[in-house]
């Protein structure tokens, strides 16, 4: 019989180290990926010819970060690795992929979706102006281009990136005007129970304020954004800086030429729902996201998630979930996997399940400042679409759910299939008629989950 | 014009020249498309419904708010699409049919 | 006008008709019905419009049709070309034209000979052939052979089309009710009982079936049996581009697969679909797209339209659209039970006479006969004659 294929999706820590599991078994996993090179987000190398050292890179991840890409340098001959590749659709048992315009659609046996997360946005006035970027955006400019987004910037939103990003850039010598943090120190405090269960980061992240106030960047915390405020100059729209309310409800002004913002991450969870898997609410996140079990088992037979595209754990975590998603679907194959290895995996995502529960406590998702937003605040930035919009959907055109809305208003209906805009524009809904939030659902993904370009041609498998 | 992003090192690399709008732009080898651009300007695109500039967002493939077009019609993800010596590239408008 | 129905704010109530299934049908009918003077109640099992109604092509198309069913869609385009001032809402109707294009001789002659057959139905077409045809549309292909011109149809949105309908309706007077899916209809000596699965029961002397794909199951109710297939008619759209095809443009292939039709909106995006149909799950309510069709429409895509080669495509979708053997919908009374009418299984074409059968089917409810000729559409024609 010939061996069974496993599409491994993703080739971030998760997806690593679960493509390792399945070749130490015996298996080729195909494993693709949207990058040019390995490493995910977390983990983005930069291109082969910047010569800074992994410790300038990753910083106390270093060590995880190099570990992780020699992993795969030594899996490579035993895996079919698809760089540059784009899984797009799905149809009886086949994966369709795009690379360079070609389609290809790869019979699976079982498919393990490990593709990340990207930043949870809450937008405000402004904040599609060139110069303002996510949180994990700023990041990627410094990391894998030696960039930073602009000479002042303002980091904005909530969450341990919040912080972790503002001191890169400080020892990049971009020294961060300020950081803006939507969360209290009380609910942090609150978080405390959670976070306590990952003593070395929370350290971290301590050292992380610690550095940047001792450098004289005001830390902010409480506070409510108003608007991203422009100028213009010779060649355009410009930043000029960020109207923000403090925990008193003053009015503050902070100059700068670039915010860089974000409020926690949102998975990527397109693959899962094309392939019909359940959804549950979580309320901790206020987000939708694919039922699993403690292994990573979807609703369906032989498809597993891992990593933060099935709730938001962290690098390490999705390390540990990879592998155990596959020593999973390795079982469920018919394998002999060593029951010892898995329980050891599991013990060892516990206290993240619980740091997680922390971090959405103590650094929560702003989703009260959506039903404040003005209402010629634009939400979805694909199509244009306004809070005032989605708001005419709720009442006027009396839509009771965020895909009507869509339908009616064009709310996440863009490019990035709301991506940016699709909670947000729940909270808008939800808000709008005075319901909860899980009322308002979640944008239904479609084929393909990314633009696919219409010059494609296929080769049917 | 004063550029959006700044390098902060890694400026040892080989500089090579691209085509942005009719304008040649310096980059170095390993930058990509959007980093090329906006090292050299304050914009990458315009919005269709406004017309308002933009300059990306996520640099991760995911808002898909940084596409811009080769002189030959070809779409770039300009945040994931390396710069590459001679490359020629629209920002104002997708080559399309002129009907 | 008379009375509205009585306010539902009970679990029963009664009107003059009731109509079943709020796509655009059973929408467009409720506010007709109303402008006739009737009281109506409209139950929708989900939301108005939700379904093939909310998420077919949006093709406002006439040429092409079956010959005898112009007279219906002349008076729907009528009143496409009314609508903002009729229902106080913009349906993005646009009447930019419709074009078809042909490649093969054969099919040429197909459309030289519809150019012909449509005049005395009051269809003026325009004709081109070969350079003229590019001349014409230069955003075709060189190598198109025939094209023929609708100038005054076009195509509209079909996300707003429906829910505007009913939002007119309930304006209007009438009772529209979604999330009131029927689980029971019966007929007492003078009223047909019709009763949801939330308990409530409504009586009407008249009742009107427009349940699209479901349809079938309805009028089996009634012992009337047909063949009615679900489809899963594929759709997708571009990113955003320069607004310039103004045409619709469809392919006149016999090919099954080549059936492809696209049409640009104001806003720039290319709006595609035809070519092979998805599956259709009707229990579950579900419609199956097979991304792999999605590939398959590619080539006759840029067959019609080149420059579509440049664009992206950024999403699909399908919907659950009933066909009958004959691809004509069932329309106009039933044959066995007095007061019982039906509109459903347009079988992929019935957007455009959306309105049209709404205000025909108007007709027939208040006053039992219409000027639109029917026959064609009868549910008679699928029937025994020992059933009848």
């Amino acid at each position: 019989m010939d061996k069974p294929v496993v599409i491994v999706v993703g080739a971030g820590p998760a997806g690593t180290r679960a493509a390792q599991t399945l070749a130490q078994a015996g298996l080729r996993p195909v494993v693709l990926d949207e990058n040019r090179q390995q490493g995910g987000q977390i983990y983005r190398r930069q291109p082969e010819n910047f010569v800074r050292p992994a410790t300038k890179l990753y910083g106390a991840s270093a060590r995880s970060a190099t570990a992780l890409h020699t992993a795969f340098a030594d899996l490579l001959p035993h895996i079919d690795y698809r760089p540059e590749t784009l899984a797009w659709g799905v149809v009886d048992q086949q994966l369709l992929i795009e690379h360079k315009q070609r389609v290809e659609a790869i019979a699976y046996d079982a498919l393990i979706i490990a593709t990340g997360a990207t930043d949870r946005i809450m937008p405000c006035p402004g904040w599609t102006l060139p110069g303002v970027f996510t949180l994990g955006g700023a990041q990627i400019a410094l990391k894998a281009q030696a960039c930073a987004i602009g000479s002042a910037p303002v980091f904005m939103g909530t969450g341990p990136l919040l912080y972790l990003v503002a001191w890169q850039y400080l020892k990049a010598g971009v020294k961060p005007r300020a950081v803006l943090d939507t969360s209290s120190l009380k609910t942090r405090i609150n978080g405390l129970r959670g976070l306590r269960h990952r003593p070395a980061i929370l350290a971290q992240g301590v050292r992380y304020m610690a550095d940047l106030m001792r450098s004289g960047v005001p830390l902010h915390t409480g506070i409510q954004p108003v608007r991203i405020q422009e100028q213009e100059e010779a060649d355009g729209l410009r930043v000029r800086g960020v109207t923000w309310r403090n925990s008193r409800g003053q009015l503050r002004h902070t100059v700068g030429d670039a915010v860089g913002m974000g409020y926690g991450l949102r998975s990527e969870t397109q693959l899962a729902d094309l392939l019909k898997c359940d959804f549950a609410f979580d309320p901790t996140s206020r987000q939708w996201l694919p039922v699993t079990d403690e292994d990573g088992a979807t609703s369906q037979p032989g498809v597993y998630t891992a990593g933060d595209g099935a709730g938001i754990r962290g690098a390490d975590g999705a390390e540990y979930a990879g592998a155990l998603a596959a020593l999973r679907c390795l079982a469920d194959m018919g394998h002999t996997v060593a029951t010892q290895d898995m329980a050891r995996l599991r013990k060892a995502l516990e206290p993240m399940n619980a740091f997680r529960h922390g971090l959405e406590t103590g650094f929560p998702w702003p989703w009260r400042n959506a039903a404040s937003l003005p209402d010629e605040t634009v939400i979805c930035r694909c199509e244009n679409v306004t809070a005032g919009d989605i708001r005419r959907a709720a009442d006027a055109l009396d839509a009771p759910e965020l895909n009507r809305a869509k339908a009616f208003v064009r709310v996440g209906m863009g490019r990035c299939q709301g991506r940016m805009c699709g909670l947000a524009g729940a909270e808008i809904l939800a808000a709008a008629r005075k319901m909860p939030i899980e009322q308002a659902g979640r944008i239904r993904s479609a084929a393909p989950i990314k633009p696919l370009p219409a010059k494609i041609r296929g080769i049917m498998t | 014009m004063k550029g959006l992003f700044r390098r902060v090192s890694e400026t040892q690399r080989s500089p090579i020249t691209i085509t942005v709008d009719g304008q040649p732009v310096t980059a170095l080898e390993g930058d990509t498309v959007l980093t090329a651009v906006l090292l050299a300007g304050g914009q990458l695109r315009h919005n269709e419904f406004d017309g308002k500039p933009r300059a990306g967002f996520c640099l991760m493939g995911a808002c898909q708010d940084c596409r811009v077009w080769t002189e030959d019609g070809d779409e770039l993800r300009a945040c994931s699409t390396p710069a590459t010596p001679g490359l020629r590239i629209v920002t104002a408008e997708v080559p399309w049919t002129s009907q | 006008m008379s009375h509205p129905a009585q306010p539902v704010t009970h679990t029963t109530a009664r009107a003059d008709v009731i109509i079943v299934g709020g796509g655009l049908m059973g929408a467009a009918t409720a506010f007709f019905a109303r402008q006739q003077g009737l009281s109506v109640i409209l139950l929708e099992r989900d939301l108005v419009g939700q379904y093939a109604s909310g998420t077919n092509f949006g093709n406002v198309r006439r040429q092409g049709r079956f010959l005898p069913q112009l007279p219906l869609a002349n008076r729907s385009r009528a009143i496409w070309g009314d609508l903002p001032r009729l229902i106080g809402e913009n349906v993005e109707f646009l009447p930019s034209g419709h074009v078809r294009v042909a490649f093969k001789s054969e099919d040429s002659a197909r459309l030289e000979k519809y150019a012909q057959d449509c005049k005395p139905y009051g269809l003026e077409l325009e004709l081109y052939s070969g350079r003229k045809a590019v001349e014409r549309f230069p955003m075709l292909a060189p190598d198109v052979d025939c094209a023929s011109f609708s100038p005054l149809d076009g195509h509209a949105n079909p996300r707003l089309a429906a829910p505007a309908f009913g939002r007119a309706a309930r304006r209007a007077g009438a009772t529209v009710l979604e999330g009131a899916e029927v689980s029971h209809i019966t007929r007492s000596t003078e009223d047909f009982v019709v009763e949801t699965t939330k308990g409530q029961r409504f009586t009407a002397p008249l009742l009107q079936i427009s349940s699209g794909a479901w349809g079938q199951k309805m009028a089996a109710a009634f012992g009337e049996n047909l063949p009615l297939t679900p489809k899963a008619p594929q759709m997708g759209v571009t990113e955003p581009v320069p607004y310039r095809i103004h045409p619709v443009i469809g392919y006149a292939s016999w090919v099954e697969e080549e059936g492809v039709y696209l049409r640009q909106v104001e806003r720039g995006n290319i709006v595609f679909g035809g070519g092979l149909r998805g599956t259709v799950d009707l229990a579950a309510k579900r419609a199956y797209l097979n991304p792999l069709n999605t590939v398959r429409q590619m080539p006759h895509l840029e067959r019609i339209l080149p420059d579509f080669a440049r664009l992206r495509v950024i999403r699909t979708w399908t919907g659950i659209e009933g066909y009958t053997d004959d691809d004509l919908p069932v329309m106009g009374p039933s044959a066995r039970v007095p007061g019982l009418y039906y509109a459903f299984g347009f079988c992929g074409h019935g957007f455009q006479l959306g309105p049209g059968v709404g205000a025909t089917m108007a007709d027939l409810l208040a006053t039992g006969k219409t000027e639109i000729p029917l026959a064609p559409f009868n549910i008679a024609r699928f029937l025994a004659p020992a059933v009848l």
